[in-house]
């Protein structure tokens, strides 16, 4: 059984002409231990389907279900045993922490309020431990300083060693290393991945950094939404090395790269038009439709395609192309280079 | 783009050195002690080329960006050093201008993309009257010649022009804001452009329209430009040159090449390999232990020594200055053979 199922999950916000949905019918599954990767542009509904995720709001249609359970229909008891074991680490460590709170008070106070830790002295042992593991070390350091004494990612340490203090088997990060420094980055996904392996807590990951996903989900999946809806999901490995997708190939080719070479070579997918449409106004059939180099007119206008599984694993909500691979960096003529290489080693595993 | 012809741009590719940065210190007051953001820096600005000035949040590329057009907040003081601009065979200290000087040289010889767009602009005033304002205010009489000049550009930088030139910026998407920016700041001709995180929190799809917008600005009408980023993918698109920034000072300084093959500064490297790509197969990715230093209160000796994997006790002591490390290649390191020999086995790049 999967942790977490969404069950064609919509949410709208507003009334009337203002009514805009911003997830629309999406649908997937997290297995226990996985990393699902949650990525698209800012609109796309990411953040939102995350809110669902842990509970922090409602759909307005489908279902949640955690181990199987749907969440709308849970008890009592049965809500609270979930919310424990869901924990969401938001963007800004700025903004999610009590400025009049020490690094103590906001990791001692939670384990003894929900009876994870026996009295002052555990409490404050655990803490040390907790610091410990989100490589806040010397703990003792941290233990008494207020968030304005820490950096950035000094932080969102503190964050993840709060959101740790209830045992969550499963953790929202949503664009949780997108405000640190990039010096800093890597460690504070490398701290997140140690939690993965030691800890079995399932990720659901979500940023607009597509490199990032990649990094941070290798051996995970990744979901892409446009417009409220999943339009290709997959094994990480096969959506970014074969994306079939024509909004995630525009979407891989538009990532600036950090080599000269690379950016030199990488294929440019022309748009029909640069603009994203209005939510307010979203165009017939695909979303994506206006914008589409390869759009069939008659076709992609008038019906949403569905989201169908592929051979080669995940799911494509393109009829047109999803059967069609394209190679995302020019091939040189003389002889080949790094990238290269790796993409003619990528053997899709089914 | 009808639109792109009728632009006349009135600088030509020219030769020289537009602008030299001569040992530029900036001190920030603060109640704790001064900041040290810039200390000492020298660059040469050539014309035509593009340079990136990179590093991570405190390495004082902004502060040395507004340094060079003079809009820094009052706190902060230009402590020593000389901002030496030319044209036309004549030179200028920019430290020296007055402020009727300064107006002028804003916009007209210099101007500055700032990074976010929303904040730049005037919330009441129309694209239109913003950018007549601009031109009226260095001189321009010929109101007809300034819309004409205005909607070629707007046309220039992709927007559709006669819809653009009269919206409010708040009418306007974030992509477009950017756009509308550079075409303001592109209005006087100005010689040299200074570009601040110019694609920062802009969706992917729309950063990369203002990257290849750029390009085209660099490559076909030779501005010279300065960008200031954090982000090494910005550098590694549209940067002739790199500029590695750390604690206020260049670091490195080399070809865009030299700098993400053959880096010799241990931070250039750290940074390099702490961002990953996303095209190709998996790739391991290390981070720069620690964390960027207090400028009130800086290490001893090299800045990089409490970060550093070939930190040795001179390093802590003594402060390298940048020596050449190749052609045209520049790094403050007394490592720096070290970084190429462990290059020589861990190279960065089969290119």
């Amino acid at each position: 059984m999967a942790l977490i199922e969404l069950q064609n999950v919509s949410r709208a916000f507003g009334k009337g002409d203002e009514r805009v949905v911003a997830v629309d019918t999406v649908s997937f599954t997290i297995e226990e231990g996985d990393v699902l990767c949650l990525v698209g542009e800012s609109g796309c509904g990411k953040s939102t389907t995350g809110k669902m995720v842990a509970g922090l709001l409602e759909p307005t249609a489908g279902q949640v279900l955690f181990d199987g359970q749907d969440i709308a229909k849970m008890d009592k008891q049965a809500f609270q045993r979930y919310r424990h074991a869901v924990q969401i680490i938001h963007q800004d460590p700025y903004a999610s922490l009590n400025p009049t709170q020490t690094v103590r008070q906001m990791i001692t106070r939670p384990l003894l309020r929900h009876k994870k830790a026996k009295g002052r002295e555990g409490a404050e042992a655990h803490a040390v431990e907790l610091l410990e593991i989100v490589d806040l070390t010397p703990a003792e350091d941290f233990m008494n300083k207020y968030p304005h004494q820490l950096s950035g990612g000094q932080r969102q340490r503190v964050s993840v060693a709060r959101a740790l203090t209830v045992e969550p088997r499963f953790i929202v990060a949503d664009e949780a290393v997108s405000m640190v420094d990039v010096s800093i980055r890597v460690s504070l996904l490398n701290m997140l991945s140690r939690l993965k392996e030691e800890f079995d807590v399932t990720f659901l990951f979500i940023t607009h950094d597509l490199a990032l996903a990649k990094y941070f989900a290798w051996q995970g999946r990744i979901s892409v939404m446009y417009l409220g809806r999943i339009v290709e999901d997959g094994p990480t490995q096969r959506v970014v090395m074969d994306p079939r997708h024509p909004y995630t190939q525009a979407l891989l080719a538009a990532v600036p790269e950090a080599d000269p070479e690379l950016a030199r070579r990488k294929r440019r997918i022309e748009l029909r038009s640069a603009d994203i449409p209005s939510l307010l106004d979203l165009p017939p059939g695909c979303t994506f439709n206006p914008r589409c180099p390869y759009v069939v007119t008659g076709e992609c206008d008038v019906e949403v395609p569905p989201l169908d599984p592929i051979p080669e694993g995940g799911r494509v909500a393109c009829p047109v192309r999803s059967s069609i691979s394209i190679q995302l960096v020019e091939e040189t003529p003389g002889g080949s280079v790094h990238t290269d290489a790796d993409i003619s080693q990528y053997q899709p595993d089914g | 783009m009808s639109n792109e012809s009728q632009l006349i741009w009135k600088h030509e590719a020219g030769s020289g050195t537009p602008l030299s940065l001569r040992n530029v210190h900036i001190i920030y007051g603060a109640r704790k002690g001064d900041v040290q953001a810039v200390r000492g820096v020298d660059l040469d600005l050539r014309a035509g080329e593009s340079i990136a000035l990179i590093g991570e949040s405190g390495s004082g590329k902004t502060t040395l960006g507004l340094g060079i057009v003079r809009l820094l907040v009052k706190s902060a003081d230009i402590s020593q050093g000389e901002i030496i601009y030319r044209r036309n065979g004549t030179e200028v200290n920019v430290l020296d201008l007055d402020k009727k000087e300064l107006r002028e040289f804003r916009w007209k010889e210099c101007s500055m993309v700032f990074q976010s767009a929303l904040n730049a602009f005037n919330p009441v005033l129309r694209v239109w009257d913003q950018m007549r304002d601009t031109a009226q205010s260095h001189g321009w009489k010929d109101k007809k010649a300034i819309r004409q000049r205005s909607l070629d550009l707007l046309g220039f930088v992709q927007l559709d022009a006669e819809r653009v030139i009269d919206a409010y910026p708040h009418e306007l998407s974030g992509g477009m804001r950017q756009r509308v920016l550079i075409a303001l700041s592109l209005l006087l001709d100005p010689q040299v452009l200074i570009l601040d995180e110019p694609t920062t929190a802009l969706d992917i799809l729309t950063q990369r329209t203002i990257i290849d917008l750029l390009r085209k600005l660099k490559e076909e009408q030779h501005f010279t430009m300065i960008f200031i980023s954090h982000d090494l993918a910005i550098a590694a698109e549209l940067a002739d040159r790199i500029a590695t920034m750390y604690a206020g000072r260049i670091v490195e300084l080399g070809s865009a090449d030299d700098i993400f093959y053959r880096p010799r500064h241990p931070y250039t490297l750290g940074l390099i390999r702490a961002v990953p790509k996303v095209v190709g197969g998996f790739q391991e990715l290390f981070s720069i232990p620690g964390s960027p230093p207090d400028l009130i209160d800086l290490p001893s000796g090299c800045k990089f020594h409490p970060r550093c994997p070939y930190a040795t006790d001179k390093c802590k002591t003594e402060e390298p200055d940048l020596v050449t490390v190749g052609r045209e290649h520049e790094a403050a390191c007394w490592h720096w053979r070290e970084v190429e020999e462990e290059l020589q086995t861990n190279p960065l790049h089969s290119v």
